[in-house]
């Protein structure tokens, strides 16, 4: 590599943001574990965080500790923790694989996909939790192939592919609209709360599939983290460094699709944690931002939105209400940070 | 942050300014149509009338025949109502894409359609259900109220509101009023009714009353956004420039913004959010003229409501007896149609 003509101040530097950016996302991680702790720990019946860990490892047994840890609180802190995960990740690449802040999942129409899905199995053919999940899954997939399928002319531009996302979005919306003005009173209510999303409805099912999906799936982001750098260059410097365009950028998105998928069918789409997370983690990490931050990041938003939900407001909500929440001050942040120069939009 | 897509986009072609002869025959042409669709508009659904009818009954009316009552009383008034806020959404709509410089600006990225939403559900919780033609007040106040807290964050700081301070602080908004709406809906049954019924924007229904509450909005606004090109083609400058040739930034936008807020939450009040419109036809009128905002105003004023009472026409006769509401059939039909545009045509950048 080129790296060894650098001048000494240039890797000086270098290293100094490499170890910034270790520094951080370890911290992350660390908050995320006491995040996911605490959530098994609180509620009407108070568990020790020893005795918590104790139970999720199988060191001790206790009847009464491990209904209340492994039986009750252990799926919805899992499926939180996956959750965010995969929507950070998938965020993330999003929006630097198409160049624009705004670009997340939800806002380019892969999610409203899984919607129409979930939506007409409750409502239309009144199907039961799992197939409801396993339909946001195809949902997703399927809207993303359109929508990748009809953004294609040779090649994929961010821009091209936005504006398609918007209008494929569009068109699930307005029939997702249609029927739930068709449904029943009761049932119309069910298919409103799924749409909010919440991470304490997954059956097992779900949850396994979609702890097996970020297992697999993260490892192989964070080898293409390198390429994705250089696309971020654009494609004739990232042809020029040795990259292949395309399949890469086919590569990202795929994988990034597949976590939003599983995501959905676990707990619903969850607003604004793909856009937030990874803005937020770019700030804390400086220049050298990995997705692996961003992905903790995703993890403590959903986390601490759930842990708000269930404990710190009147009424129990569901935890995309907190998380669209939190959107709000969110965008106010990067609306005090935009800088003076060159963000004309 | 540009809130549009990097450098790696603009290869897309400017559209070219077209001659002046050929813009105005454009625009009589669409005038006419305008005019079809509205006959159309009022002789077609569950109920064919003819032409005759349609004289009679407001030459001397009978109000023992159904088919009159039908017209004076339903299609007459949903046509209009079609017609104002179809011209109100596309003037808004390019009004905001230009104000925002965001080719993905709509009245519903400026927390409108939240706001008249959330305005609709928090009366029925306090208030009780009531009827539709009560709530464009609500709506209307709505709409106004988080169009002002929109401006209000968006000026924070030493620039005042700039295009991307705009679009964050409309989606800012948004999230805040659709979360707290979804908050009250899941635990109030009746609010969840009313607003899953109000969320499809529908052009039926919606009878005299309403349409003389919102014509004074429509009309002023419809008025002030039509002279608002010379002011947009600075602003498509930039400011700098703009300020240079003499505009006044702040104010325009004010006043811009001002107008936007009157259009959108007129038509939101009279029928629901009717989406999509009000974010394409500006891309569609823009592609017809070229870059002239005095031109892409016109065309979208004409073109809008041409869109908009087709849909609806087509909503009456796709499942008659039934029908579809115009906000999905908008989606539905019109979705596609976008799509093939952005696939097939260069979108310019703004």
């Amino acid at each position: 590599m080129a790296t060894t003509l650098a001048p000494p101040h240039v890797l000086a530097g270098r290293a100094r943001r490499r170890r910034r950016s270790v520094l951080v996302t370890s911290a992350l991680a660390v908050v995320v574990l006491c995040l996911f702790v605490l959530t098994m720990m609180v509620g009407s019946y108070y568990v020790s965080p020893v005795d918590v860990i104790a139970s999720v490892l199988h060191l001790r047994d206790d009847p009464t500790t491990d209904f209340i840890v492994r039986d009750l609180r252990l799926p919805p802190a899992a499926t939180a923790l996956a959750v965010g995960v995969a929507l950070g990740t998938a965020g993330t690449i999003f929006q630097r694989l198409l160049g624009n802040p705004l670009a997340s999942p939800d806002f380019v129409g892969v999610s409203s996909g899984a919607s129409l899905f979930a939506v007409s199995a409750i409502l239309v053919f009144h199907a039961g939790s799992a197939a409801v999940a396993g339909s946001a899954l195809v949902g997703a997939l399927l809207t993303a192939l359109l929508i990748y399928l009809l953004a294609w002319r040779d090649g994929i531009t961010g821009y091209r592919f936005i504006l398609i996302g918007i209008g494929v979005s569009q068109f699930m919306m307005s029939i997702i609209g249609y029927v739930l003005s068709r449904a029943q009173r009761y049932e119309a209510g069910e298919a409103m709360t799924w749409l909010v999303g919440s991470v304490g409805r997954s059956g097992t099912g779900e949850l396994r599939a979609l702890i097996v999906a970020v297992l697999v799936i993260v490892p192989l982001v964070i080898m293409l983290d390198r390429p994705l750098r250089m696309l971020e260059l654009g494609d004739d410097t990232a042809t020029a460094l040795g990259a292949r365009v395309e399949p890469v950028r086919l590569a990202l998105l795929g994988v990034a699709i597949v976590l939003v998928g599983f995501a959905a069918a676990a707990a619903g789409p969850l607003m604004f944690v793909a856009l937030i997370a990874g803005p937020v983690a770019l700030r804390l990490t400086g220049p050298a931002g990995s997705i692996v931050a961003s992905g903790l990041v995703g993890a403590i938003i959903v986390l601490g939105a759930d842990l708000v939900a269930q404990h710190l407001l009147p009424a129990v909500l569901p935890t995309g209400v907190v998380t669209g929440i939190i959107g709000a001050p969110y965008l106010i942040w990067l609306l005090a940070t935009v800088n003076r120069e060159g963000r004309g939009g | 942050m540009s809130v549009t897509a990097g450098p790696r986009a603009s290869i897309e072609q400017r559209p070219q300014q077209r001659s002046r002869a050929a813009l105005v025959t454009g625009l009589v042409i669409l005038l006419g149509a305008l005019v079809v669709v509205c006959f159309f508009s009022i002789t077609m659904g569950a109920r064919g009338v003819g032409p005759g009818t349609i004289w009679k009954a407001f030459s001397d009316y009978d109000p023992s025949a159904a088919s009159e009552t039908v017209i004076r009383e339903m299609r007459v008034p949903r046509t209009l109502i079609g017609l104002f806020a179809g011209a109100a959404l596309g003037l808004s709509g390019t009004i905001l894409q230009g104000l925002t410089r965001n080719p993905l600006a709509d009245p519903g990225i400026m927390g409108i359609n939240a706001g008249a939403a959330a305005a609709i559900v928090f009366s029925i919780m306090v208030l009780g259900a009531q009827s539709p033609g009560t709530y464009v007040w609500f709506a209307f106040a709505g709409a106004g109220i988080a169009t002002v807290a929109v401006y209000g964050i968006a000026s924070f700081g030493r620039e005042g509101a700039t295009p991307v301070k705009l679009a964050l602080a409309g989606a800012a908004v948004t999230a805040m009023l659709t979360s707290v709406t979804n908050a009250i809906v899941l635990n109030n049954e009746s609010a969840l009714n009313e607003l899953r019924f109000w969320q499809v924007g529908s052009l039926a229904g919606r009878y005299f009353p309403v349409f003389w509450q919102t014509l004074p909005f429509l009309v002023i606004g419809i008025v002030v956004a039509l002279g608002a090109g010379r002011a947009l083609n600075g602003l498509a400058l930039g400011e700098d420039l703009a300020h240079a040739l003499g505009q006044r930034v702040r104010l325009t936008r004010i006043v811009m913004f001002v107008t936007v807020a009157v259009l959108c939450g007129a038509a939101t009040a009279a029928c629901g959010p009717v989406v999509f419109v009000g974010l394409v036809v500006p891309h569609m009128a823009r592609m017809i003229c070229g870059p002239d905002y005095r031109w892409i105003l016109a065309y979208a004023l004409v073109l809008t409501p041409i869109i908009l009472l087709i849909a609806d026409i087509a909503g009456r006769v796709i499942v008659s007896p039934g029908e579809l509401q115009v906000g999905v059939v908008l989606g539905v039909i019109g979705a596609p149609v976008f799509i093939l545009l952005v696939r097939y045509r260069s979108i310019t950048e703004l």
